[in-house]
């Protein structure tokens, strides 16, 4: 079902500049924040922990509880999450250039409720136009009076840097994106013992919260955090931008009240995803980023809820939703995505750097037709000494779960489409051509 | 500290120390967790992880690495489950499918822990059919070391020993995934003094010794624990030699000295002593030639030469220089053949580099744990990075991850200058200016010496808050003399009652020969030849009537007609003393002149009249003492090339044929008379020092004995980070080489001898008259600074062939503004003019430098400061001009 | 090759003055030197390390780890086609092939005239446009082999100049500010004050 659930962090897209600082304020723009700094700071989060806000970078924490976390000493930093490189997910991306004051707006906020002294937002490299909006944005914030000294008249100050990232994937996970933000290699933190809140950035208690995660706060600020809790279901509430794409005929970002819509709605409804292209079969989907494990057409009717998700073995994650008709692959489908991981991988950990590589080069040779009997064996226990037992959420032998997130799709292939697998062993070609 | 805390392994109950990681403190509990990436000396990083086990959380067990959970109070931990079984059999597996296991003709077969791993636990036939990854090998990173980035398993000990403990961040991973390797930046070496340590610590074959490249395999060689003499430091470290040839040497890890590093001196050193150029026959000069001799004609030759000159003129015309190179034994062995036997008290083992030995010898010692320890260091020192390097590498780690703030005061640069909380660049010769101020009631306000008030009144600061200070004293350029040193230390003693000093001498037992009395005014035991008169000279018969000449009066006798003649134990003038022009002349001055070395065969002495070849540094056991005073055991391994015995029997032969009698037969018949006589050295018998608690040496005087080697931890002395191959590494004739290391049960450390009322008391400190402003500088000249690299023209880095090539020529740096100012262009060459002389070098631009000053290394291929330096001046000046391109330019 | 100009080591200061502590600035520095050069010539990586006081293997090994940065030449176009899953599902396996052809070269390859270094990249979030492909990081969505040939000649014959700078160019809007929070301004506001262009609409 769809609702009638009016877009939050996506309703001014698609008005004409919506990126400037004019069209931002023409439609109420910079409200929230100047509300939130007449706000006690607890007050704030205490209304983000009403609305129950998930974070949306694919963990989905309670972000109103992470500020809580936080180590109470001096400096706290924040840091914004905008490095989006999940497969198949591209909500960020729309976000930084279509609107970005609305990001900016959100980090003011948030930095006001946990008293950070600086505040960063880590944007993906690649994304020049992205970078150049909000930089474009963040300039007119600061000359408007939003950013730096005395904001919006308040005797509240922080900084605003917008930081480019330089491509790779690992540097979307948070301790990873850290290190990089120090100017080092992009290699994870072991955690525990300390997380970020604890020890962040340059050692500091640190806050990393998504970019769509910050676009929600102008609206919960002004509506408060009950009319947010009131769309959804359960923990999962407020709405929630999904990235569809794949083998629909309508590929793009749809915003939608959490928990309420199904992946059937979402790939099918006309005013989605519109159906699989050529109306063919739907084969399987990838329901929260290739990370996750794939689903077939019988979990079609599960709601986009986090909870019901990951009761059934996967996860929202990301939030993108990829679907695969029956003319797709499935080995070839699961050795792109290991060869992702692959080649994504940081180097740290030996199963993830050495697994990763080897997991590639057997899916490889099976579907360049010299697949062995013995390789599905070894295939799901060289994925065990990644992620032992091979369950979901993963237990992992590495640092963070890049590694073990290699598995979901090796894994999901051969449960779900095993004969497939050993087609292609048996015939030694792949039978897709 | 903190109380311990119980944690619980596979069921049994440990004691852990709060902030241990639980890897270590099972393993002090016998239980082994396998590692690659972790080491005990480093920050850990949980990368290889190997070290999986089950640790019991919130949510029940789940799987992290040992290396990288802090031990909890209460904390339960499995490291023998089958899960973690599959998880460790997984990471090895993972470790070996690209790892060529070239292992026969790996240098670490038979050392190596993963191959040791590998053979322990490893799964049998390899599931891997895929092509392995392939890099060319291998690479040289540096002259020294070889990388085989096929091998590595990148667990990263190399980067992050050159990043976090030696501040040379020269390598560093490079690309991503499954294709990255460790290299250097494109064309820069990693010019690290401690590159060594990497291949070291390298758990597998990656980077490999070019000097040790295929000379031995690790179960072919015999080993044994000594003390590195190729700085003042003493390092720890393990002789490893093969058909009686030394072919390694390893860092051991001495908590209170060295932590299993040593520098690449120090390291890779050893191949002097296997030159095959060494002495092998005693040389006397027959006919104006030297030819070879025996023993019983050189020593009756130098006996004669000696007695003549000491009828003819008296015992003040012979002079004995050197010995700083010696153990203990054989610099009391030469101390008391000069004094006692000879009677002149014309000694010095410095080659006026030093310091006074009042100011070593005088001011309260402290150790490098305390130096650490303390709140603020005081650094009036040269650039200990290259001179006493891993004295820097202890201070440095201090500075960076402890309380330790730093205070240099220098006229250039260092090492340290980075981790300094104030640095006072002073003009070259003003020290004492500057620390005058700095002990003022009132910082002057327009500074001094050179020296902001700013930047005074910082440091005056800092050490005003300071509960503990200690000051690294030592000379921070060779081109000022020791007086203003020893000024500005007595300026600093008196202003802070309760500092104590750690002296930054270099030279190898500089320390142990001091305290042996080898300088004049000074008898073995730290104590003044007034003082110590009546006791000494009961004890050898007679004792020097007055104090002699150090190495300047020496040198200036020579060149003059006062002494005539001249033993030299293990120096050489020539290269050593900073006033090159005097040494020259003393060398030619007629003296009679009797040498005892390593070498000389090669016309290294050419005015020499004898030369004995002697034993060198593992070849003979002895007893060394480093700058904290610490005496520790020296290890023998091999024999002594031809006839060259150790040194100490050559005053003992000589004292024979001059009629008198050193009273010892053996080495150990000396230790015991050194205890038995030297007030500093009471308590310190030949079997307390054998005793394993005590390899880590023992501090002397002795006030605080505590056995230190006990609580060594297995990890650190076995050179290979993972597995015991050599757990053996003790001090050959170890009567109690079998003993644990613990004090027995009921057998506790035996107490130092009670304090000997009859002994002389121990040299105290007493502040010089201030010395001699130094003029102003005018604004055609530039003040000389000599700095003086690890690799220089020394015996030690010249005869060892894989060291030798990598000393500089001399370069001439200069800041750029001067250069400027002085219309010279950098990377040109200048004529530099001092009122010695004259010399054509290459100059640099480099911002470091002090405006108004130069820097040039001292005791460099070809010729240096040395040559520049009048060591009669407080400061030496010189001027300079263009005379053409440099060296490196005409070249290309 | 060269050194940060010194437009350039200005607005690298810049970026330092930003940041707590000065590596930081040193992804964003990069970009310049990229910039600049359109690669990270090893003087570029050098002065960098001299500007940040961090030894030049460490500029390389950090720089390294990232796609974007090329410490060898490539051309004055980056062309990057996404095969990711959306754009596997979509035929980005085949427009690859296509722009190998087109362009004569394998992917990781730069034509002999130094105009176009084509390469196979992850995904750009750019899957509802699939199959996609960025040049110098401006995004084509949807791009059949016609459109991929029409882009190529357009590109060559510079057509799309303003669209597309050359390669290393990433944010061309600059920042105006340093950091001004800490930064005491004169008396500090009146309650009434106004923001500059506060309710101006
Ligand atoms: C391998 C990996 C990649 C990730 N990539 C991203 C990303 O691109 N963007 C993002 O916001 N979070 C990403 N995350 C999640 C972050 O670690 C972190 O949980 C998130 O930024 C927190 O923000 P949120 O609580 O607002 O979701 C990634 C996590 C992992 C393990
Ligand atoms: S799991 Fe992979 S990506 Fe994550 S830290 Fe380990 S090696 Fe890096
Ligand atoms: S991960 Fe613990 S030793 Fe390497």
């Amino acid at each position: 079902m769809i609702t009638d659930a009016k877009p939050i962090v996506t309703a001014r897209i698609g008005v004409p500049e919506s990126w400037t600082l004019r069209a931002y304020l023409e439609h109420g723009g910079y409200d929230g924040l100047r509300k939130a700094l007449t706000m006690d700071r607890a007050d704030v989060t205490q209304e983000v922990l009403t609305a129950n806000l998930l974070g949306r970078g694919g963990a989905g924490f309670e972000a109103g509880k992470k500020w809580g976390m936080l180590r109470k000493a001096e400096p706290v930093y924040l840091v914004i999450n905008g490095d989006e490189s999940e497969p198949c997910t591209f909500k960020d991306h729309m976000l930084l250039e279509e609107d970005p004051h609305e990001i900016v707006e959100g980090t003011l906020i948030c930095a006001y409720a946990v008293g950070a002294s600086q505040a960063f937002i880590f944007v993906r490299g690649e994304f020049a136009l992205g970078l150049e909006r909000l930089t474009a944005a963040v300039n007119e914030a600061y000359a408007f009076g939003a950013i730096g000294r005395n904001i919006l008249g308040s005797d509240f100050s922080v900084d605003l840097v917008v930081h480019p990232g330089a491509g790779a994937y690992i540097c979307g996970e948070e301790t990873a994106l850290l290190e990089s933000l120090e100017g080092k290699r992009g290699y994870p933190r072991d955690k525990p013992p300390w997380f970020p809140a604890v020890k962040g950035l340059y050692g500091a208690p640190t806050v990393v919260n998504n970019v769509e995660t910050m676009s929600n706060l102008p609206w919960i600020v002004q509506n408060g955090g009950a009319a947010f809790a009131a769309l959804g279901i359960g923990r999962s509430t407020g709405t929630r931008i999904f990235s569809v794409s794949g083998h629909v005929k309508r590929p793009a970002n749809y915003e939608i009240e959490m928990a309420k819509t199904t992946f059937r709605d979402l790939l099918y409804d006309p005013k989605l995803g519109g159906g699989i292209r050529n109306d063919n079969e739907l084969k399987a989907f990838v329901p929260g980023g290739v990370s996750a494990p794939w689903f077939g057409p019988d979990q079609l009717d599960m709601a986009l809820d986090q909870d019901a998700v990951g009761k059934a073995g996967s996860m929202l994650g990301s939030g993108s939703v990829v679907a695969m008709d029956d003319t797709t692959c499935m080995v070839r489908a699961a050795w792109r995505i290991t060869r992702f991981f692959h080649r994504e991988s940081c180097g740290q950990c030996t199963p993830c750097r050495e697994g990763g590589g080897w997991l590639d080069k057997v899916l490889r040779r099976i579907e360049l037709g010299q697949g062995r009997e013995s390789d599905l064996d070894l295939l799901l226990d060289v994925c065990d000494n990644i992620a032992p037992g091979l369950s979901w959420p993963p237990q992992k032998t590495t640092i963070c779960v890049l590694g073990p997130s290699i598995p979901s799709s090796i894994v999901s292939g051969i449960k779900m489409f095993r004969d497939e697998f050993l087609v292609h062993i048996k015939d030694g070609r792949c039978p897709f051509g | 500290m903190a109380d311990p805390v119980n944690i619980t392994v596979d069921g049994k109950v440990l004691e852990a120390k709060p902030g241990e990681m639980v890897i270590a403190a099972a393993e002090r509990g016998g239980i082994y967790i396998p590692r690659f990436c972790w080491h005990p000396r480093m920050r850990p990083v949980g990368m290889c992880r190997m070290c999986l086990v089950e640790v019991k959380g919130p949510r029940g067990f789940a799987l992290m690495p040992a290396c990288y959970v802090p031990v909890a109070d209460g904390q339960e931990i499995v490291t023998d489950s089958p899960k973690v079984k599959k998880a460790q059999d997984g990471v090895l597996e993972f470790l070996l499918i690209n790892h060529p296991l070239d292992c026969p003709v790996c240098d670490r077969g038979g050392e190596c822990p993963l191959q040791d791993q590998t053979f322990a636990f490893g799964p049998g036939e390899s599931r891997f059919v895929e092509e392995k990854r392939h890099w060319a090998k291998p690479i040289p990173i540096n002259p020294l070391v070889a990388l085989d980035r096929e091998r590595c398993i990148q667990c990263s000990r190399c980067t992050r020993f050159a990043d976090e403990v030696a501040g040379d961040a020269m390598i560093d991973f490079v690309g991503r995934a499954d294709q990255t390797e460790v290299n250097t930046f494109p064309q820069r070496p990693f010019t690290s003094n401690f590159s060594g340590n990497i291949v070291q610590i390298c758990p597998v074959g990656a980077l490999t010794a070019t000097p040790y490249r295929f000379r031995a395999r690790p179960w072919d060689l015999d080993v044994v624990e000594s003390t590195c003499t190729a700085c003042a430091v003493g390092c720890r470290m393990a002789l490893q030699s093969s058909s009686n040839r030394l072919v390694r040497h390893l860092g051991v890890d001495s908590e209170p000295v060295n932590h299993g590093w040593l520098c690449d001196k120090g390291r890779f050193g050893y191949e002097m002593v296997d030159n095959p150029g060494r002495l092998r026959q005693p040389l006397v000069r027959k006919g104006g030639a030297l030819v070879e001799s025996t023993w019983n004609e050189a020593l009756d030759a130098a006996a004669q030469g000696l007695a003549r000159v000491r009828d003819s003129a008296g015992p003040g015309a012979i002079a004995v220089l050197g010995g700083a190179r010696l153990p203990n034994e054989d610099a009391y062995a030469w101390a008391k053949f000069a004094k006692g036997v000879l009677g002149t008290d014309n000694v010095d083992c410095q080659l006026g580099d030093g310091l006074p030995a009042e100011v070593v010898l005088g001011l309260p010692r402290a150790t490098i744990d305390e130096a650490c320890g303390a709140d603020a260091v005081v650094l009036l020192a040269p650039d200990i990075k290259d001179e006493l390097p891993v004295l820097y590498l202890r201070l440095r780690e201090a500075a960076v991850d402890g309380n330790l703030k730093l205070i240099e005061i220098s006229p250039q640069g260092t090492g340290l200058s980075r981790h300094a909380e104030v640095r006072l660049q002073y003009r070259p010769g003003e020290a004492a200016t500057v620390i005058r101020a700095l002990a003022a009631e009132q910082v002057p306000a327009d500074g001094a010496g050179g020296v902001s008030a700013g930047d005074i009144g910082a440091a005056a600061e800092v050490l005003g808050a300071a509960g503990s200070v200690v000051v690294v004293l030592g000379r921070p350029s060779l081109a000022e003399p020791a007086d203003t040193v020893a000024d500005a230390a007595g300026v600093l003693a008196a202003a802070m009652p309760n500092a104590t000093f750690l002296p930054a001498l270099r030279r190898g037992n500089v320390h142990g020969a001091l305290d042996m009395g080898l300088a004049p005014g000074l008898l073995p035991g730290r104590t003044s030849l007034d003082d110590g008169r009546a006791w000494f000279a009961e004890a050898w018969g007679q004792v020097p009537g007055a104090r002699g000449l150090d190495a300047a009066g020496i040198l200036q006798g020579a060149a003059g007609n006062g002494i005539q003649a001249l033993v030299l134990v293990g120096a050489d003038p020539a290269s050593d003393f900073p006033d090159r022009t005097l040494a020259r002349a003393a060398m030619s001055g007629g003296a009679f002149t009797v040498v005892v070395d390593l070498f000389g065969g090669d016309g290294a002495f050419p005015d020499a009249d004898v030369i004995f070849p002697v034993a060198g540094y593992g070849e003979r056991p002895g007893t060394t003492t480093n700058l904290e005073g610490r005496v520790s055991r020296l290890g023998q391994k091999v024999t002594a090339p031809g006839t060259a015995r150790p040194d100490w029997m050559v005053p003992a032969e000589l004292a024979f044929r001059l009629g008198g009698d050193l009273g010892f037969s053996s080495l150990d018949d000396i230790a015991v008379e050194i205890e038995r006589l030297a007030p500093a050295h009471a308590g310190l018998t030949p079997q307390l020092l054998s005793r394993p608690g005590y390899r880590d040496g023992i501090v002397v005087p002795i006030e605080d004995l505590q056995p230190t080697a006990t609580d060594r931890p297995k990890e650190h002395i076995e050179v290979t980070a993972n597995k015991a191959h050599l757990g053996q590494v003790i001090p050959e004739n170890d009567p109690e080489a079998d003993a644990p290391l613990a004090p027995l049960a009921g057998d506790p450390p035996p107490a130092p001898a009670a304090p000997d009322r009859a002994r002389p008391p121990l040299l105290r400190f007493r502040p010089a008259p201030p010395t001699r402003p130094a003029p102003p500088v005018d604004a055609y000249s530039l003040r000389l600074v000599a700095s003086r690299p690890l690799y220089d023209a020394g015996a030690l880095v010249q005869r060892s062939p894989s060291l030798a090539g990598l000393a500089d020529g001399p370069c001439l740096r200069v800041n750029p503004a001067d250069l400027g100012r002085l219309g010279v262009a950098s990377g040109g060459r200048v004529r530099v003019t001092s009122s010695r002389t004259s010399l054509v070098l290459d100059v640099a631009a480099d911002a470091r430098v002090l405006r108004g000053s130069a820097v040039l290394a001292f005791n460099t291929i070809g010729e240096g400061a040395a040559e520049l330096i009048d060591l009669s001046q407080p400061v030496t000046d010189i001027r300079i001009e263009t005379v053409g391109p440099s060296g490196r330019e005409r070249e290309a | 090759m060269a050194r940060l100009t010194a437009e350039n080591l200005q607005r690298a200061r810049q970026l330092v003055a930003l940041y707590p502590h000065p590596r930081s600035a040193l992804i964003p520095i990069l970009h310049i030197v990229q910039e600049q050069d359109g690669w990270l010539t090893p003087d570029g990586m050098a002065h960098v390390g001299e500007l940040l006081d961090i030894e030049p293997a460490e500029v390389y090994g950090t720089a390294s780890f990232y796609d974007m940065f090329f410490t060898h030449p490539v051309g004055r176009h980056l062309v990057s086609v996404c095969t990711n899953l959306a754009c596997l599902l979509n035929g980005g396996g085949e427009l690859l092939e296509h722009a190998e052809a087109r362009l004569g070269v394998a992917a990781g390859g730069t034509t002999a005239d130094g105009e176009f270094t084509l390469e196979e990249v992850e995904c750009i979030a750019f899957c509802g446009a699939a199959p996609c492909l960025a040049v110098n990081w401006r995004f084509f969505g949807n791009v059949s082999n016609d459109d991929f040939d029409q882009l190529v000649d357009d590109l060559a014959a510079g057509r799309l100049a303003d669209e597309v700078p050359p390669h290393g160019t990433l944010c061309r809007v600059r920042r105006r500010v340093g950091l001004t929070a800490g930064v005491p301004a004169g008396p500090p506001p009146a309650d009434d004050a106004k923001p500059a262009q506060g309710s101006a609409q």
